[in-house]
């Protein structure tokens, strides 16, 4: 195209023509962090799914995350060929268990040095990154 | 011995080239490896009456392939799961001939992921097609690397279980000395310019490049171009074929992924190993040869303790002090005896070349053959270890 820039390096932006996980995304415009619950028999659903995992005739409503969390594992990610990932570098990417018991995958930021200031069994809590159309649940140790 | 003996694998072939240069496609490799193949079995595309295929051929693979071969199979089996797929197929092969579905069974890989410049570990292109799953929705904002998915595993069992950097090296170390000994494997790394090709000592690994803590370079596999086939026959066919049958006994099939609260230190292997081992009606300890995924260092201590070969938590003292080569008969299965994804090649989908150094080793035609080899494991993980993935679990038994 004629009028193309050199654009600025983004995060990889989820699609929100996604059907399950879109509501999810939708939500973080507003820095709701949100999973699933089923009415009928409590299974906390995620990712988000139009169905219950736990039982077959159940209603899943949205609920909302406190935003704590404890780190279950994490990684130091030092090469990547990403345009946006790879000026980053070296950044921590965690399995995040959230207090109420969804485990999702993040990012823990805010601390010196990523291989040594994070721990397996630390405490994190939500903070917002801002995107362009959607806002990304990041987190940071809680000191 | 009392093993079930309803197929076995008559025929293979690995393509020897790593480094195609872009000029020989995936699909030229499946069909030179499909017809060696049926060559060492002494038989031909026209007793082919079963094909399977993973896709690697491209769209709606099983006409694909039958249309490029040349040939109108009775049995199309177009199981996908990743690097895992063709131990899956074997299983599948191996049930439809003992149904009487099929005698002559085809089992093609080709790959030229190297001369396309696929990144697959580090966040290069090619691995997401238009439309999206909701997993990876959720999960690509992160930046995780396939690299730092099964980082995280190796991490994970370093907290629980105090598993340490240098137990993991014993891997890379096992795996190189058996790629020394291997001429395709030498050939391999000159051809993909590894900058130190000659056996590796633990310092060597611990030392290497960190690519996401706590995985080094000489951890993390290689990725070549490259392919093979197999040919999987009725003991009728076998007892007719050139060389003595390779049967398989036992199978098993798993799936993994991320749960709420799930231990990734577990692979799905833990679930396929029991029913393939009950199948086999033979132990861990009887097998002389494990043919292991080596996408990285964790994914084989992973599943050496989900097979059974030692308790979860203790694969980091059980893989100590060289115990995996190849002439260590006594101390339990040698590893990766042709030098594994880490030192020969691993074009994406390396389940194909388990079978392929799995039989060799029954045969007596491996380059590090372990002595009177009898019994293999060949275990494929496909997908990624520290999130979703999964296993199929084939033990082998010599004629
Ligand atoms: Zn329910």
């Amino acid at each position: 195209m004629a009028e193309q820039k050199a654009k600025t390096p983004r995060r990889t932006t989820p699609k929100l023509t996604e059907l399950d996980t879109k509501q999810f995304w939708e939500a973080t415009k507003d820095k709701v962090l949100s999973y699933q619950q089923c009415d009928d028999c409590k299974t906390v659903v995620f990712y988000p799914r139009a169905h219950c995992t736990g039982c077959t005739s159940g209603t899943l409503s949205w609920k909302t995350a406190s935003g704590k969390g404890t780190v279950y594992s994490y990684s130091v990610v030092r090469q990547s060929y990403h345009p946006f990932y790879k000026q980053m570098v070296p950044y921590a990417v965690a399995w995040i268990d959230l207090d109420e018991g969804p485990r999702l995958m993040s990012n823990v930021v805010g601390i010196d040095d990523p291989s040594k200031d994070i721990k397996i069994g630390q405490k994190v809590e939500l903070e917002w990154e801002d995107g362009e159309t959607v806002n990304f649940p990041i987190f940071k140790v809680v000191s | 011995m009392s093993q079930k003996r309803e197929a076995a694998i008559v025929g293979i072939y690995e393509y020897p080239s790593r480094d195609v240069e872009g000029k020989v496609s995936a699909l030229q490799i499946k069909a030179h490896s499909a017809a060696k193949a049926l060559e060492d079995a002494g038989l031909s595309w026209k007793d082919v009456d079963a094909i399977y295929d993973a896709g690697d051929g491209g769209g709606m693979s099983g006409l694909t392939i039958a249309e490029y071969f040349g040939i109108k199979p009775n049995v199309i089996d177009t199981t996908a799961t990743g690097g895992s797929a063709y131990e899956f197929q074997a299983a599948h092969a191996r049930r439809d001939i003992a149904a009487g579905r099929a005698k002559v069974a085809l089992l093609t890989y080709g790959s030229t992921a190297h001369s396309n410049f696929a990144a697959i570990g580090v966040g290069g292109q090619g691995l997401h097609g238009a439309s999206v799953q909701p997993s990876d929705n959720m999960e690509s904002f992160s930046g995780s690397t396939l690299v730092a998915n099964y980082a995280m595993v190796a991490q994970r069992h370093s907290h629980m279980y105090g598993t340490t950097p240098t137990q993991l090296a014993e891997i890379s170390v096992a795996t190189r000395m058996h790629a020394m000994r291997n001429p395709e494997a030498v050939q391999a790394m000159k051809d993909l310019e590894f900058l130190d090709i000659r056996e590796t000592t633990i310092e060597d690994v611990v030392t290497s490049r960190i690519i996401a803590d706590p995985l080094r370079l000489l951890e993390c596999c290689m990725i070549s171009d490259g392919g093979g086939a197999v040919v999987i026959a009725s003991p009728e066919v076998a007892r007719n074929c050139k060389k003595k049958p390779v049967w398989i006994i036992g199978s098993g099939e798993a799936t993994k992924y991320p749960e709420n609260g799930g231990d990734i230190t577990t692979s799905a292997g833990a679930q396929s190993a029991p029913v393939a081992f009950a199948d086999a009606g033979v132990s861990p300890s009887e097998l002389d040869v494990a043919m292991i995924y080596d996408s990285f260092s964790i994914t084989v201590l992973t599943i050496l303790e989900d097979l059974g070969f030692c308790k979860k938590g203790e694969g980091g003292s059980y893989v100590e002090g060289g115990r995996l080569r190849f002439d260590r008969p006594n101390d339990g299965p040698a590893l990766n005896t042709d030098g594994g994804g880490l030192s020969s090649n691993h074009p994406g989908m390396r389940g194909i070349f388990l079978l392929l150094e799995a039989t060799r080793q029954l045969r007596g035609e491996s380059t590090s053959q372990v002595e009177n080899a009898k019994l293999a494991v060949a275990h494929g993980n496909g997908g990624m270890l520290g999130s979703r993935h999964t296993a199929g679990t084939i033990i082998l038994g010599g004629d």
